[in-house]
């Protein structure tokens, strides 16, 4: 585990949400049809939650190293990622603090990400410790 | 099927479909088998652009102490959202899904998922509350092998929105 949390910033375009939905078997049309997301009053096509969790874990896997591994990881989405039918799509980026080390030695982290500014995630944090 | 009679909430001039609260406490069976393939966690790892070589590579994850190649944190949702249409897509329970977006999510790990576990999922339904004209269920999903050694549980909380008033 490191001690000093870079923050990471991922891209997500319509062609990652593609994908995702492919590999996940998630196929809510609200995650690549403009029309289908803005006929529910969402600003345009949105990524899957389970995307930016996805790129969080990204995030949390790379701070951990190898020698550690993922115990418990849970978030609320408080704010859709909206992505942008365009080459360069959106950003989220994902920050960490350390929130508490427990007694097994685990390390509990605080996780926020962002997508222009607004939080997207709200009450999200890993625990990580030894495998 | 018969469409859940509209309640107005309390306090506003949001209009809900309530679900059956009945649901909440009830645990379904094990699901079938969920064989988990080599190649569908390669896959799921390139889609979120994960390239550590524990997720792709069986000599990787074998030195970390894995048999095959490991799983992304996220990865058991695949198998865990598909297991929960089993309550979601009750008719009886009155869940609108054209309503529904995702609250939040929860895993607890007992060891990541590995290529060749052959998993069955039960689905219990933790709670269901409502608040402001929005009804929240949360659904939670116990991801075991067939031989009954945990692997995972994944809690889902699903939102369903009210509707403006009419």
């Amino acid at each position: 585990m490191t001690d000093t949390f870079e923050p990471q910033t991922f891209r997500v375009t319509r062609a990652d949400l593609v994908r995702y939905a492919g590999a996940s078997g998630d196929f809510n049309p609200i995650h690549w049809s403009e029309r289908v997301a803005t006929g529910v009053g969402l600003p345009g096509v949105i990524a899957h939650g389970m995307f930016t969790m996805a790129l969080v874990g990204r995030a949390v896997t790379a701070w951990a190293g190898a020698g550690d591994t993922v115990k418990e990881f849970a978030v609320r989405f408080s704010r859709p990622v909206p992505v942008p039918d365009t080459d360069e799509g959106t950003e989220v980026v994902v920050t960490a603090t350390v929130k508490e080390v427990t007694e097994d030695g685990d390390t509990r982290l605080a996780l926020t990400a962002t997508c222009n500014g607004d939080k997207v995630l709200s009450l999200a944090q890993a625990l990580v410790g030894k495998r | 099927m018969r469409r859940p009679e509209l309640l107005r909430a309390a306090h506003c001039s949001l209009w809900v479909m309530p679900l059956d609260q009945t649901f909440a406490g009830r645990t379904w069976p094990p699901t079938d088998t969920y064989l988990v393939g080599r190649e569908k966690i390669r896959e799921f790892a390139r889609a979120i652009g994960a390239t550590e070589a524990e997720y792709h590579e069986p000599e990787a994850a074998r030195a970390l102490g894995y048999p095959d190649v490991v799983a992304p944190p996220t990865f058991p949702v695949t198998i865990t959202m598909a297991a929960s249409r089993q309550v979601v897509n009750d008719p009886g329970l009155g869940l609108d899904y054209s309503r529904v977006v995702h609250g939040d999510q929860k895993f607890t790990y007992t060891r990541p998922m590995v290529a060749g576990d052959a998993v069955v999922c039960v689905n219990t339904v933790d709670e269901i509350t409502t608040r402001g004209g929005h009804w929240f269920i949360t659904v939670r999903t116990e991801v075991r092998t067939e031989a009954g050694e945990p692997v995972v549980t994944a809690w889902s909380k699903l939102v369903q929105r009210g509707e403006e008033g009419h």
